[in-house]
């Protein structure tokens, strides 16, 4: 087995694959706890889907660099969801569900509509589920994708603090001059970048897992918001780098198996928080 | 000069007046109380007075060198706070983030005044703890340590004893009084009238009819207030 994965890993789409994985899970993982803690887990979902609708538009106009289309359409529609979760008419979650089914809905259509394959299940699938579409990155795309990485870990390092403080209270914060709009624009851009290249990894159907499961298993176990933070970036990449292996060991679908593992990974956590609440 | 004057005004959402024509001022170690039912505005008052929310019109001027964002502030606990994540020590320091501005970690000396601020609220030895697992009374002092850490110059107190206990309403009482005493000034909403005016230098009255007064001017005209069912005794 070892052979066979040493063989594998000789190929550089290979660890193009594994190195990208990892990076997205590390990011994704980072934003999920304050995601999570403020109540918009689904963001994820939503804001796939419309990187999904605009990949679909990207296609049909036969763009060479769908980054430049797909980014900044995902980075409005982030902005636009949480402005809209304080005073809006529409609240949070039903202008997620709208825009998120909306873009789906348009961009499947989009697709059908301007098919120019032949194998057009095959293409939707593969946008929604991330499929294959991992191993088929370039060098170019593995350097964008570190680089983006790299640019959201040291803006959440850097933010840290405040970051903590908008989303433990956003009044207070407000009222003792942090600017929380402004950080709350930050952390639409930065979903907004996460999402787009995670699209690669799990497809758009399957980013809010990469989102919610690390922050939650992780405040299952930790009490403070820095070790739920440090442990949900540990279990996201420990997670997806076993579901890497798997699929590419054995085969099955790259983004399902990451999130399989996530999912039972999750459940261990439950247990051993219970196990050491119980006591 | 006082901390803190308004003058002429009118607060409400979207440019629906709510209240009129507000006046008052807070001085330097004043403990003004402000006081009426639900819905008389009391709250969106407060939110105007942090800047939360834009006045319709009016004033709310600021002396004695009271910086914009030296005001500390114990709001209501929110949904989100319930199940968070968060040790007390990173509660209070997140008092610091307005001040840090773009600079990223907090400093010694900030971390050194959290602590002497824990040991004042009588909450050092849980600074470890799990936030959501304290009893109410405990996250209100952390609350109030967190405040503190903006500034000891005025604080603002959203009804600070909702949902205690009386013996530990009583002991927030207390502890407010003592900070008061310590030469901070305190603006703070209560339902409870009689046992906010033990500690109360000033009286805003809130409701069919505004009253602005100190403590003994509010005692005189209570009577006539409650012919008129301003006040009513929780």
């Amino acid at each position: 087995m070892l052979d066979t994965l040493i063989n594998y890993l000789a190929h550089p789409f290979v660890r193009y694959a594994i190195i990208v994985g990892v990076l997205i899970a590390l990011c994704s993982s980072l934003l999920g706890v304050t995601l999570v803690l403020k109540r918009y887990s689904f963001i994820g979902d939503g804001l796939s889907h419309v990187a999904f609708g605009a990949l679909s538009i990207a296609s049909v106009v036969k763009l060479t660099n769908k980054m430049t289309l797909v980014l900044p359409i995902t980075i409005i529609a982030a902005i636009l969801l949480l402005r809209t979760g304080r005073n809006a008419k529409i609240k949070g979650d039903a202008a997620i569900a709208m825009i998120s089914v909306g873009a789906l809905a348009f961009g499947y259509l989009i697709m059908n509509i301007f098919a120019s394959g032949a194998n057009l299940s095959g293409d939707v699938c593969s946008t929604l589920f991330g499929s294959l579409s991992i191993l088929t990155l370039t060098k170019g795309e593995v350097i964008l994708c570190a680089v983006l990485s790299i640019l959201v870990v040291v803006i959440f390092v850097v933010f840290y603090n405040k970051i903590f403080a908008v989303t433990f209270d956003e009044n207070f914060s407000k009222a003792t001059g942090v600017k929380a709009d402004m950080y709350n624009l930050l952390l639409a851009v930065v979903i907004a970048i996460i999402i787009v290249l995670a699209l690669n990894l799990v497809g758009s159907l399957l980013i809010s897992a990469l989102v919610i499961f690390p922050a939650i298993s992780a405040m299952r176990l930790f009490k403070s918001f820095k070790a739920v933070t440090l442990f949900s970036v540990v279990f996201s990449v420990v997670c997806a780098f076993i579901g890497l292996l798997i699929a590419i060991l054995a085969g099955p679908p790259v983004g399902a198996t990451i999130v399989a593992v996530d999912v039972v990974a999750f459940g261990a956590c439950c247990l051993i928080g219970a196990l050491i609440n119980g006591r | 000069m006082s901390l803190m004057t308004v003058k002429d005004l009118t607060i409400g959402y979207d440019q629906t007046a709510l209240v009129k024509n507000l006046n008052f001022c807070v001085g330097e170690g004043n403990y003004l109380c402000i006081v009426g039912e639900n819905g008389t505005g009391k709250s969106t008052l407060m939110k105007t007075l942090l800047g939360l929310i834009k006045p319709i019109s009016g004033d709310i001027i600021r002396g004695d060198g009271l910086k914009v964002n030296e005001i500390g502030y114990l709001p209501q606990q929110t949904d989100v706070q319930r199940d968070f994540p968060a040790s007390v020590t990173e509660v209070v320091m997140s008092g610091f983030a307005g001040g840090a501005k773009l600079r990223p970690f907090y400093s010694r000396a900030e971390r050194e005044r959290a602590r002497e601020n824990m040991e004042r609220m009588g909450i050092a030895e849980l600074r470890r703890r799990c936030y959501r697992e304290l009893s109410g009374g405990q996250q209100q002092r952390v609350l109030l340590a967190r405040a503190l850490c903006a500034t000891s110059r005025l604080l603002l107190l959203d009804e600070p004893v909702s949902g205690l206990d009386p013996k530990v309403t009583e002991d927030m009482y207390k502890l407010i009084a003592d900070l008061n005493h310590e030469g901070t000034a305190i603006i703070m909403i209560s339902h409870d009238v009689n046992e906010a005016l033990n500690y109360a230098t000033h009286v805003l009255h809130m409701g069919h009819s505004v009253f602005y007064g100190t403590k003994a001017e509010y005692m005189k005209e209570e009577n006539g207030f409650m012919a008129k069912g301003g006040v009513i005794n929780a």
